[in-house]
C-alpha cells in the first residue's frame, strides 16, 4: 500500500467571468513507504494546492487521494494521525510559549505525556533553549523550527514539508535535513516541496514536476539526470549572444549556459564563439544538475525525449526503500 | 485529555492569558453603566413594585455582560486565527466537528460565566437583588452564554475581516441586547414594541435569569426556557453543519 497516492486529482477554482481556473489537473501518482520525494514546480504550478489537499485544507474537486489507504475525505481523522505537515507560511500563535504550543499540538491529537518526544524534537531542531519563550520574541527561523517540531509532536510516519527552506539561513537547513534525512532513515515517508534545486538533488530519490496544474515529469532522480542533456557549457559574455545560440542559451547577466549532449557539440559552440571573435572568459563544462533538467522540462523540450525518459529505470540503490517494481511513466507535456 | 478537552484547554487558556482585556474590562464597564444608569433613574422608575432600581438592573446587566462576552471570545478567537493563518494547526488535526463546536461554545461559556460572576459580584454591591430561584439563574446564564457562544462562532466562521466581526456585533448583537430588557421591564414600553420585543431571543434569556433572582417576570420562566432552548438547538445545528463542511475554512 503506498504512503500517499493521489489518484486524477483535480481542483478547480471559480474564476472571473464564470470560467474556472484549473488548479490541479488529473494529477496521478503514488508515494512509497519510506520514499524521500520530492515535488516542483514553479509559482503558480499547483504544488500547494496539491498539499493542502492531501493535508484536508482543501477539498478536490474530483478525484480521489488517500494516506496509508484512508481516504482523506472519508476517513479523514486515520489520514490525519499519520500525516504531518510543515506548511509554507510562517504562522503561529501569538498567545503561547514553545512548550505550550507543542503540548497543545499533541492533545489536538489525544497524544498524551508526551514531553519526553518533545524535549527530543526540541534538542534536535536546536530548540531546547527557547522552550519557555513566547513565540512572539523568536526570530523567524526560530519560527520555521517550531513549525517542524509541530508538524512532528504526535510522531507521524508521512511527513510533509511545503518549501520549508524559503528564506531560511544555511545553519537551519543543514540542522533541517540532517534531521528529516534521520527520520527517512527510521522509516518516514517524506514529501517535499522545494525551490532550491540542488536540495531535491541530493535528498529525493524519487521526483515529480508540476506545470499549471498538469503532471509533466514523474522520475527517479537520477534517471531525470540522465534523460537531459549531460553537459552545459558555461562562460561570461560582454557583447551580444551570436544568432546560433538563441533559444538554446540560459542566459543570467553575463553568464551564458548552453546545454550538451556530448563533446562535439561542445567543440561545435566553441567554433561558433571563434568564428564570432568573442571575448568570452572563465569557460568551463559541468554536469548537468537538477536546475537544468528542470528548466528544460518547465520550457517544454523534455518532450522530443519522453521515449528516451520512460524507459523503466534502473535499481540504481541510492533510492532509500522505493519499491524498485515501479515502472515509473512520463506524462505527455502539455505544451 | 483527549483533543477536544485541549481545544477547549488551549480556548480558555488564551482568553484567560489577556484577562485583563477579556475579563476585568467587560467587568468596569458594567460598573459603569450600573453607577450612571443606576444614580440617574433610581426613585424615578419603578418596575416591580418590591424592587428598586438598581437591583432590578443588577440581573439585566449581568446577563448582558454574560451574553456580550461569550459572543466575543468564539468569535474573535476564530478571525483572529483566521487573519494569522494559525487555524492552519486545528484544521491540520483528526478533530471532528462536534469536537471544535465543544471546545469555542464551552470556552465562551466559560468565558462568559467568569465576567458574569465579576459583574454580579460588583453591581450586587450596589443592588442587593435577591436569589429566589438559583437553579433558573444557572439554567439561563449557561443557556444564554452557549446560545451567544455558538452566534460567535458563527460569526467567526463567517467573518473574513474584523470590520464584518465588528459590524455583525454591533449592529445584530447589540441591538438585540439592548432591547431586550436589560435597563427596562418590557412592560413599560407601547403596545407595539411590547410585541416586537417578544420575538427577540435574548428578551426571553434576560426575563428567565431575572426570575431566578426576583420570582417575578414579564413571561413565565418555563416559556423562556422553552424558547431559549429551542432557540440555541436550531443555532447549534447551524454551527455544526458549518463546521462540518468546512464553510469558509476548508476551500
Amino acid at each position: 500500500m503506498p504512503a500517499i497516492s493521489f489518484q486524477s486529482v483535480s481542483k478547480l477554482y471559480p474564476a472571473a467571468g464564470g470560467t474556472s481556473l484549473k488548479a490541479l489537473d488529473a494529477v496521478t501518482f503514488d508515494i512509497e513507504e519510506g520514499e524521500f520525494f520530492g515535488l516542483l514546480g514553479p509559482n503558480g504550478a499547483g504544488k500547494t494546492t496539491l498539499i493542502s489537499v492531501l493535508a484536508g485544507l482543501s477539498r478536490a474537486t474530483s478525484g480521489r487521494v488517500a494516506v496509508h489507504g484512508h481516504d482523506v475525505q472519508i476517513e479523514y481523522a486515520q489520514a490525519r494521525r499519520r500525516l504531518g505537515v510543515v506548511p509554507q507560511e510562517l504562522v503561529f500563535d501569538p498567545f503561547f510559549s514553545v512548550r505550550e504550543t507543542l503540548r497543545i499540538q499533541s492533545g489536538y491529537f489525544g497524544v498524551k505525556n508526551n514531553d519526553d518526544w518533545i524535549d527530543e524534537l526540541l534538542q534536535s531542531l536546536g530548540l531546547a533553549d527557547k522552550a519557555a519563550a513566547n513565540m512572539r520574541q523568536l526570530s523567524g527561523g526560530m519560527k520555521r523550527r517550531v513549525l517542524v517540531a509541530q508538524a512532528l509532536v504526535h510522531k507521524p510516519p508521512v511527513i510533509v514539508l511545503d518549501e520549508p527552506t524559503a528564506g531560511v539561513d544555511v545553519e537551519l537547513r543543514q540542522t533541517l535535513w540532517q534531521f528529516i534525512a534521520r527520520l527517512n532513515k527510521q522509516g518516514h515517508t517524506v514529501l517535499l516541496t522545494t525551490h532550491y534545486l540542488e536540495e531535491a538533488e541530493a535528498l529525493c530519490s524519487r521526483i515529480a514536476m508540476l506545470k499549471a496544474g498538469r503532471m509533466v515529469a514523474l522520475e527517479r532522480t537520477s534517471e531525470l539526470l540522465k534523460a537531459a542533456s549531460s553537459n552545459v557549457l558555461r562562460f561570461k559574455l560582454d557583447t551580444a549572444l551570436p544568432a546560433q545560440f538563441e533559444g538554446k542559451a540560459r542566459v543570467t547577466g553575463r553568464i551564458v549556459q548552453l546545454p550538451a549532449h556530448d563533446a562535439h557539440e561542445i567543440e561545435r559552440y566553441l567554433a561558433i564563439i571563434r568564428e564570432a571573435g568573442l571575448r568570452v572568459e572563465d569557460v568551463e563544462v559541468r554536469k548537468a544538475d537538477l536546475e537544468d533538467v528542470f528548466l528544460d522540462v518547465m520550457s517544454a523540450g523534455y518532450a522530443g525525449r519522453s521515449a528516451v525518459a520512460a524507459a523503466p529505470p534502473p535499481d540504481d540503490g541510492t533510492a532509500h526503500g522505493a519499491d524498485p517494481r515501479e515502472a515509473d511513466s512520463i506524462e505527455a507535456p502539455t505544451a | 485529555m483527549t483533543g477536544w478537552q485541549t481545544l477547549l484547554y488551549k480556548e480558555v487558556l488564551r482568553f484567560w492569558k489577556v484577562g485583563f482585556q477579556t475579563v476585568a474590562a467587560p467587568v468596569l464597564t458594567a460598573v459603569m453603566y450600573m453607577l450612571i444608569f443606576g444614580h440617574v433613574l433610581q426613585g424615578r422608575v419603578k418596575v416591580y413594585d418590591t424592587i428598586s432600581y438598581t437591583a432590578f438592573l443588577v440581573p439585566g446587566l449581568v446577563m448582558m455582560s454574560v451574553l456580550q462576552n461569550a459572543f466575543a471570545n468564539s468569535a474573535s478567537s476564530l478571525v483572529q486565527s483566521k487573519i494569522m493563518g494559525n487555524l492552519v494547526f486545528i484544521l491540520l488535526t483528526p478533530l471532528s466537528h462536534w469536537s471544535w463546536f465543544l471546545a469555542y461554545v464551552g470556552s465562551s461559556v466559560a468565558r462568559g460565566l467568569a465576567v458574569g460572576l465579576g459583574v454580579f459580584l460588583v453591581t450586587a454591591w450596589f443592588g442587593r437583588p435577591g436569589l429566589v430561584a438559583p437553579l433558573w439563574i444557572i439554567v439561563f446564564a449557561l443557556e444564554g452564554a452557549a446560545m451567544l457562544g455558538t452566534l460567535g462562532l458563527i460569526a467567526g466562521l463567517w467573518a473574513e475581516k474584523f470590520d464584518q466581526m465588528a459590524a455583525f456585533q454591533n449592529f445584530v448583537i447589540m441591538p438585540m441586547t439592548f432591547l431586550s430588557g436589560v435597563f427596562y421591564s418590557i412592560h413599560s414600553l407601547p403596545d407595539f414594541w411590547q410585541r416586537v420585543s417578544h420575538l427577540n431571543p435574548f428578551f426571553y434569556m434576560i426575563d428567565g435569569f431575572r426570575y431566578g433572582f426576583f420570582g417575578v417576570s414579564d413571561v413565565s420562566p418555563w416559556l423562556s426556557l422553552a424558547i431559549v432552548s429551542s432557540a440555541l438547538l436550531v443555532v447549534s445545528w447551524v454551527a455544526v453543519h458549518l463546521l462540518r463542511v468546512g464553510y469558509k475554512i476548508r476551500t
